[in-house]
């Protein structure tokens, strides 16, 4: 069905009054079909220049381009708009730049910079797409002959986006183009046709769980909510993806404000809240002034408001900015933040579904979850879960970073295969150097070996490995990954942003960090009970993991000692290397190395004199230095100054 | 201290819940929570300083003292860690001759980590005053520096 079928058989549902009314809201009460024709730029009379402006792109300096592309249209006097879109998911591609011409399909060019966007636009504008760059071209009916489609790049061929639909593909600041592709249909087909009863139910025979980690089924827990009786009830939308190495909630706010907002809109209709608040990371300023910007274009609409299409429906929502601690993440400290206080976790029960914000009756959903409902309202709960694996339904949305040739956001539906993720998305690890592991799932989850990339993804499948969903966080790693120094980052993280309410998590943390630091400390630092730690190492890391994991009181502390047990799992022998040998197997462990120069090699420049830190350099000038190695700090100082490469490591 | 005071001015009716906000707003206009600024808002909250000292600094983003001209922040995510941030991030520290966290002494430069800025895709990233720089290498880092002090010198 093409989206103009589409936006007339889901007008056609409505009740008459609501339809006249969205019609005549968005579409002035014109032809829709013929507007929402014009704001997806189908058929432009004039060219159309999309920049992706995302907070990634313009870190690659797409701001950069956007003035470039602007002063190239003036002097070769070409009238274009250009509009600025959120991040379509390729990042190592960025800054991206499309164009639409008229009666032409809308191509994609990545790697466009100040110093090439001439060449390529120029071919463009004479219609003879240079094929450097070029990405591939979009689906619509005036194809360009010769190029490739962005379907069927290895990067997008296996995704299958519903999240991420309209991503870098709109205007995330207009309302309109929103609506022009279906938007905020679901949320009145909800208010107008449907009860709150029937909406959970459709999302609960939906299968959708929740994608912030833990995976509870997102219907049952609306349905709690809905069943406590109170006055007030309140939703949460938790966009604190405090997770490193996660990305995709701030893209799809970024990108798509208004289907998250919708989201919410049919949540909240459900449980019966009347009031909202998106809890956002501070880090993310453009995330948080698009979705401002969202919400007023929503309460402008009538989207928003009191007696919401005289469904006598009221809702609003608020933002609410995190201030920096990952331990917000979890709903019950995230809800001590929202009510102002220090964000550190209580036990549960009860749930925030029966006693949350204000004491009150909450829902608490990840960005991503919200982002998926409208599509189960519009689709039905059917489409949806013939996606995915038995016990998983759906996409999601993973961000692929580290040492792949493509990284980016891919939504795949479950059941994808790891290995399809990493070598098929991604590309296969960059520089042609040999795959290692792979980190999913943040400080909460764990390394997959090689051996393991094959299984299937589902919540059940990655935690039979050691590892699990969390919010989507896919770092791939290569050779020169050390396991252990690994293992010591998130130990390190963990420890730092420990809320320090409950004893296993703050003190059991710090303990395994200092095994950690001992195992990768250099021998020279050593001191007497450092050895004993050492050797203890592995046997206590054991033992602490699973008091940790038994007796913390909250998410953050139950999955710490995750990247610890999955790394020694299925790394052991690095971690013995660490121990026994003192040495670091993929030469990451700074520490560990120990520097001596060639001296057929030195010329005698001294240079390396000079910057070493602890005048651990010796040598008459014009003649082989050496290092002494009791002084000699592994810094590496020496060996990124010397000019005649004659420092060596091992 | 009268930049505090015209925002609680503005703020009226507000109740415990909206703290975190004003603080913010606080760091926003000021750069930094001052004792004066926690004192202020306790009065006007009702509640008691201790529990707004409580809050500001169980929260990394609160900071206690001024922010330098150039604030970087140096991002530690897992891709960025892996892509070699921590070399970027002891560079910073020996260039600027400050750990993570404090201010230079000629108030140019602040450095701070964050956990994720959520720009994984272009690993290593840093951010100056809230501009982004992608893929960093600890060279690159330097080269940034030394433009920004070879701009403060003619100034």
């Amino acid at each position: 069905m093409t989206i103009q079928e589409e936006l007339k058989k889901q007008l056609s549902t409505l009740p008459d009054f609501a339809a006249k009314k969205f019609v005549s809201t968005f579409f002035q009460g014109e032809d829709p079909e013929k507007i929402a024709s014009s704001l997806r730029r189908e058929n432009v009379s004039k060219p159309v220049i999309y920049i992706g402006a995302g907070t990634c792109g313009l870190a690659a300096g797409a701001g950069r381009t956007r003035k470039k592309i602007e002063s190239l249209l003036k002097e070769k006097n070409i009238e274009a708009e250009i509009v600025e879109v959120g991040c379509i998911g390729f990042c190592s591609g960025e800054p991206l730049v499309d164009f639409t011409l008229p009666q032409k399909n809308r191509i994609c060019y990545s790697k466009v910079l100040p110093e090439n966007v001439e060449k390529i636009l120029d071919s463009v504008f004479s219609l003879k797409p240079q094929k450097e760059n070029l990405l591939g071209q979009f689906e619509g009916e005036f194809p360009w002959e010769g190029v490739e489609y962005l379907k069927e790049n290895p990067f997008f061929s296996k995704q299958k986006r519903i999240v991420l639909k309209n991503c870098g593909i709109i205007d995330p600041l207009s309302i309109q183009e929103y609506v022009a592709r279906g938007g905020y249909l679901s949320f009145i087909k909800a208010i107008t046709t449907m009860t709150p009863d029937e909406v959970c139910d459709c999302v609960e025979k939906s299968g959708l769980r929740g994608r912030g980690g833990g995976g509870f089924p997102t219907g049952k827990k609306w349905k709690l909510a809905k069943a406590a009786d109170a006055h007030e009830k309140y939703l949460i939308c938790n966009a604190d993806e405090g997770d490193p190495g996660a990305f995709m909630d701030r893209a799809v706010i970024e990108g798509d404000p208004h289907r998250v907002i919708e989201g919410m809109c049919i949540a909240a209709y459900a449980i019966g809240a009347n009031k909202a608040y998106v809890y956002i990371r501070a880090e993310y300023p453009l995330a948080v002034k698009n979705l401002k910007k969202a919400i007023l274009d929503a309460r402008a609409n009538g989207i928003l408001g009191e007696n919401i299409y005289d469904s006598g429906f009221d809702f609003d929502i608020e933002i609410k900015m995190g201030a920096g601690a990952f331990v917000c993440g979890e709903e019950t400290a995230l809800i001590h933040s929202i009510e102002g206080k220090r964000g550190m976790p209580r036990p549960r029960p009860p749930y925030p579904a029966v006693k949350g914000l204000f004491g009150k009756p909450t829902v608490i959903n990840n960005v991503e979850t919200f982002a998926n409902v409208p599509e189960i309202i519009r689709l039905g709960h059917e489409y949806f879960s013939s996606i995915g694996t038995k016990n998983s339904k759906g996409t999601k949305v993973f961000a692929l970073s580290g040492a792949v040739k493509r990284t980016g956001l891919v939504e795949i539906p479950m059941g994808t295969t790891l290995k399809e993720i990493i070598f098929d998305i991604g590309g296969g690890i960059e520089k042609g150097r040999k795959f290692k592991a792979v980190q999913i799932g943040g400080p909460s989850g764990g390394c997959i070996p090689e051996s393991k990339i094959d299984i299937e993804i589902d919540y059940e499948s990655l935690k039979s490995v050691g590892a699990m969903m969390g919010s989507g966080g896919l770092v791939v790693m290569d050779e020169r990954t050390c396991m252990v120094d690994v293992a010591k980052y998130f130990m390190n993280f963990i420890q730092n942003e420990s809320c320090g309410k409950c004893i296993p998590c703050r003190e059991g943390t710090k303990r395994m960090l200092q095994i950690l630091e001992a195992i990768t400390r250099s021998r020279k630092r050593e001191k007497t009970e450092d050895a004993l730690r050492r050797f203890e190492g592995i046997i206590e890391l054991e033992d602490l993991a699973k008091v940790i994991k038994e007796t913390s009181l909250c998410g953050l502390g139950q999955t710490a000692p995750n990247p610890v047990l999955s790394t020694l799992r299925w790394f052991r022998d690095e971690y013995e290397a660490h121990i026994f040998d003192r040495k670091c197997p993929a030469g990451a462990c700074s520490e560990m190395l120990e520097y001596s120069i060639i001296a057929e090699k030195c010329k005698g420049c001294s240079l390396c004199a000079k910057q070493c830190p602890t005048q651990a350099i010796m040598g008459a000038p014009k003649s082989p230095h050496y290092i002494v190695a009791e002084k000699c700090i592994s810094c590496g100082n020496c060996k990124t100054v010397c000019k005649f490469s004659a420092v060596k490591v091992s | 201290m009268s930049k505090v005071k015209e925002i609680l001015q503005k703020n009226k009716n507000k109740k415990r819940d909206a703290l975190i906000g004003l603080l913010q707003e606080i760091q926003e206009a000021e750069g930094y929570i001052s004792k004066e600024a926690v004192l202020e808002v306790s009065r006007y909250l009702g509640v008691p300083s201790s529990k707004i000292y409580g809050v500001a600094t169980f929260y990394n983003q609160f900071r206690f003292e001024p922010l330098g001209k150039y604030h970087i922040m140096v991002c530690r995510g897992t891709a960025c860690h892996v892509k070699g941030s921590a070399s970027v991030l002891k560079t910073a520290e020996d260039l600027l001759g400050i750990k993570a966290g404090k201010t230079t002494r000629d108030g140019l430069f602040s450095l701070e980590t964050v956990a994720c800025m959520g720009a994984c895709g272009l690993a290593p990233v840093i951010s100056i005053n809230g501009e982004f720089y992608a893929q960093v290498s600890a060279e690159k880092f330097k080269k940034i520096i030394e433009e920004i002090k070879a701009r403060e010198k003619k100034i």
